[in-house]
């Protein structure tokens, strides 16, 4: 029963021999679907490419029904996977700045490793920047460290937040998915942009 | 037409890259217990950084104290050897499908002395968001909203809400 490394099936280090295998296969999928392009990626900013929307929101509407089910047939025990606690303020402030970041850089920092295995220069350059980011936090740790420890909510589920069970919210969140695919086919008709 | 049926044939279809990233990213949870990520690896290795350039500084620091006697390794870290794999799989990818090439993407209508300029800012900010937010698009975001976490829903739409809403301002780098 899943998770594996937790349960003790595999070794640490086989863990992070599967770590990397793990991130050969993210890398690629990222890759293959666009994501070493910053101006595909920031196309979904301006509808004239969304593929940003629909692969982000595919994966995780796939993950999320695929680990509940997992979960229902005894495959994996949730309780066990590690799941980042939630501190409100920081949160939403680190997604702000995060956003700046992206409509600016026009990278993530999984998807500028990406473009930088391919030669894009800018995503180099992004990375460059990311390191100075981390540092200038590393630094002035001082600083932030009691708004970045406020306002601590545990792990709670988006579910339990609204009060619905897992299934409903995961429906729910198919449903607004398939919505959004919808919009996003038809801002890529309505602002078409030759291929760069 | 023609681009378009190139670029068909070069992208995966986006549904079916999500679905596969979708599975990678059940495949992280049931095999390893945790999500992909990419920012956590850059603070590894500025934290070795720093331990190796100014070890008396990070001695003396209480960040890098407290996160050297957490992690005795830093680089031995899951998120490290999942970052090499991403370098390795794109690269794989890419030289599939003939992208690999030395070059700066930028709109026609900037230099690419400006998307150089804003790559590095941007990098920067997201750098510093992605340690403040816990984790960046992938870490936070995409792996929290799988296993349906409050915090990721909350990180992703602060995300894509801001850089929707400044995108108007940002227009000429893109469009």
């Amino acid at each position: 029963m899943g998770p594996l490394v937790v349960n003790g099936i595999i070794s640490a280090d086989t863990n992070l021999l599967m770590a990397f295998l793990i991130g050969i296969g993210f890398g690629f999928v990222l890759e293959g679907s666009g994501f070493s392009s910053s101006r595909k990626l920031a196309g979904v900013f301006y509808g004239y490419d969304t593929v940003v929307l629909k692969v982000f929101f595919t994966a995780a509407i796939t993950a999320m029904v695929g680990l509940l089910f997992m979960s229902l047939f005894g495959w994996i025990d949730l309780d066990l996977v590690y799941i980042n606690p939630t501190y409100l303020p920081s949160a939403i402030a680190g997604g702000v700045i995060m956003g700046v970041g992206f409509i600016m850089g026009g990278f993530c920092p999984g998807t500028s490793f990406c473009g930088l295995a391919i030669g894009k220069i800018d995503a180099m350059l992004f990375v460059a920047g990311l390191f100075v980011g981390v540092l200038i936090f590393t630094e002035g740790y001082p600083l932030w460290e009691e708004f970045y420890k406020s306002g601590f909510k545990g792990i709670p589920k988006l579910s339990e937040s609204l009060g619905l069970s897992d299934g409903l919210l995961a429906f729910g969140v198919i449903v607004v998915a398939l919505g959004m695919f919808y919009v996003g086919e038809w801002t890529e008709k309505r602002f078409p942009r030759k291929e760069y | 037409m023609e681009d378009k049926e190139k670029r068909a044939r070069k992208y995966l279809n986006p549904y079916l890259g999500g679905i596969l990233l979708g599975i990678v990213l059940i495949a992280a949870n049931y095999i390893s217990g945790r999500g992909l990520g990419a920012s956590g690896a850059v603070k590894s290795v500025v934290v070795t950084g720093v331990n190796t350039i100014v070890p008396e500084h990070a001695e003396k620091t209480a960040f890098y104290k407290d996160y050297n006697e957490s992690h005795p390794k830093p680089m031995k870290s899951w998120l490290v050897f999942q970052v090499l794999g991403v370098l390795v799989g794109a690269f794989i990818s890419g030289s599939i499908a003939g992208r690999l090439k030395f070059k700066v993407e930028h709109s026609p209508k900037i230099t690419s002395k400006r998307r150089l300029i804003f790559a590095v800012l941007g990098g920067i900010f997201f750098g510093f968001g992605s340690q403040m937010g816990r984790g960046c698009t992938s870490g936070s975001a995409l792996s929290g909203m799988g296993v349906i976490s409050l915090g990721g829903f909350i990180t992703m739409a602060a995300i894509f809400g801001t850089a929707f809403a400044l995108a108007y301002f940002f227009r000429k780098n893109w469009i």
